[in-house]
């Protein structure tokens, strides 16, 4: 019953596999996991919602109506004003770190268990894959709700704005005004703030993984949370 | 009977802290027989679990060779190690590093997946060991909803999934009271016997003594003596006498 065969080479799991531990994973951290992508949530909530609202700004602008209550700003020409900017790429920033830390935190709480799986067989690709599907699953959701409520808070705050007005003008989609800047759109941003929480998410959690992966696991398993 | 499983030749292992080389294991060679029961005794710090890891390949040693079915191990790529991990070596630890997302039987099937067996023969199998290690009706609990005991047995049979012909258990008993401690032992003696799969186990554990065929010292990172069987009766009372 002893194998004294030369040592084989591991084969790669299929797909299938990969998916149905992924899953199951999710599931059972259930709590965990709503947590990490709440992270994710609530940095393309911030996003899109100071996107969605200078869209709406841009758009009503354009429109000719003024806001009833910033029409004191230091609106450029092209109805983006400097403070604007500084706000999406502040919130572009919180959303960045905020969603690289909470995936960061979430793979390094596991490092344990990457160990244990390279133990029983598993090769470092198929760690890494775990965490993409993981991942990529947890960014798709968490961004996507968040898109949907930092949309809902920019609507709310356009209401207050603008009034009724807000949905006869309201920026759905693209559009390239004369004068103006070209408007991306609510659903582009919201397509975008998808994305970029997607991508944001499984690189936040594929490269810490990897290291992790790469690791004897004697190393991997030693590392207490 | 020559059948050497595992050989170390000046096994040495040094770990990097700063500025510090902590040498913890200083040149180790050891031949174990296939079929043989050891355990590795010494002090805490001494190496034990260094050179449990060196075995199992889950750490590369600094110098020197491990090999393993008379194949050097360093000489392996990525895919034979991790090949070599799940069939070859079943790992029992200390804090049974379970999977927690993962049911007992979930725990037990997972080595299989990764050896590519199917999901029939998988549950099967996964079902026979838990029975044997005496799980039979907590298969489907989560590692959080069982006992030390309990959690080590899934362990075991987690182990043994692939049919390895070498167990490797670092302190297997160090979290269990005595009863339950002498239950593993005996589950594990057990495998040893009946099945002649070869164990090394890292241990403080008196009880370990008396099961084991030799026992190797070790201390400062050097094997201090080994001890075969016959030896050991004399000394267990000595032994047992210095107390924990
Ligand atoms: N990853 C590491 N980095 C630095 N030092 C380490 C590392 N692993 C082990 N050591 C050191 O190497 C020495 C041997 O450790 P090892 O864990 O092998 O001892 P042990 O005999 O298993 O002890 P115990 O009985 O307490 O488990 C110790 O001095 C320990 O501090
Ligand atoms: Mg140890």
């Amino acid at each position: 019953m002893q194998q004294r065969t030369p040592i084989e080479e591991q084969i790669d799991l299929p797909f299938i596999e990969s998916l149905r531990i992924s899953f199951q994973s999710l599931k059972i951290r259930f709590g965990r996991s709503i947590i990490t992508t709440a992270g994710i949530t609530l940095g393309i909530a911030f996003l899109v919602s100071v996107w969605t609202n200078n869209e709406i700004g841009v758009a009503l602008q354009e429109s000719g109506r003024q806001s009833t209550i910033n029409t004191f700003e230091e609106t450029t020409e092209q109805g983006i004003s400097t403070k604007d900017i500084w706000l999406i790429v502040m919130s572009l920033i919180v959303c960045v770190v905020g969603i690289a830390n909470s995936m960061l935190m979430a793979v390094t709480e596991r490092f344990r268990e990457i160990g244990t799986m390279k133990c029983l067989g598993a090769l470092d690709g198929f760690v890494v894959r775990l965490f993409l599907l993981e991942s990529g699953f947890q960014g798709f959701s968490g961004a996507l709700i968040g898109a949907l409520i930092g949309t809902l808070g920019a609507v709310l705050l356009g209401l207050k704005d603008y009034g009724l007005d807000l949905f006869f003008y309201f920026p759905l989609l693209p559009a390239q005004p004369e004068n103006g800047p070209m408007q991306l759109g609510v659903i582009i941003v919201i397509l975008l703030g998808c994305i970029l929480g997607m991508i944001l998410a499984v690189i936040g959690s594929s490269f810490p993984a990897w290291r992790a992966a790469k690791l004897p696991p004697a190393e991997a398993m030693r590392t207490e949370v | 009977m020559n059948d050497i499983v595992v050989k170390t030749e000046d096994v040495v292992k040094e770990y990097r802290m700063g500025s510090n080389i902590l040498r913890a294991l200083d040149g180790i060679n050891i031949e174990i027989q296939r079929g043989e029961y050891i355990s590795l005794m010494g002090p805490s710090g001494s190496g034990k679990s260094t050179l449990f890891n060196m075995i199992g390949a889950l750490d590369r040693p600094t110098e020197g060779q491990v090999y393993i079915d008379g194949q050097n191990m360093s000489q392996l790529s990525q895919r034979q190690i991790a090949a070599f991990r799940c069939h070859r070596v079943g790992y029992i630890f200390q804090s049974y590093n379970l999977l927690h997302v993962r049911s007992a039987h979930g725990n037990v099937t997972l080595p299989m997946i990764f050896a590519g067996i199917s999901e029939k023969e998988r549950n099967q199998k996964a079902e026979k060991l838990l029975d044997m290690v005496g799980l039979g009706d907590r298969m489907y609990h989560l590692p959080d909803e069982l006992s030390g005991g309990q959690r080590q047995r899934v362990a075991i049979a987690r182990a043994l999934a692939n049919d390895p012909s070498i167990v490797l258990a670092d302190e297997p008993t160090a979290n269990l009271d005595t009863i339950t401690g002498r239950e593993i032992i005996d589950l594990i003696k057990r495998l040893n016997t009946e099945q002649g799969v070869t164990v090394i186990s890292a241990t403080h554990d008196l009880k370990m003594l008396d099961v084991s065929d030799r026992i190797v010292d070790i201390r400062d990172g050097l094997v201090e003596r080994i001890r075969n069987r016959d030896e050991i009766e004399i000394e267990v009372g000595e032994v047992g006498g210095e107390g924990e």
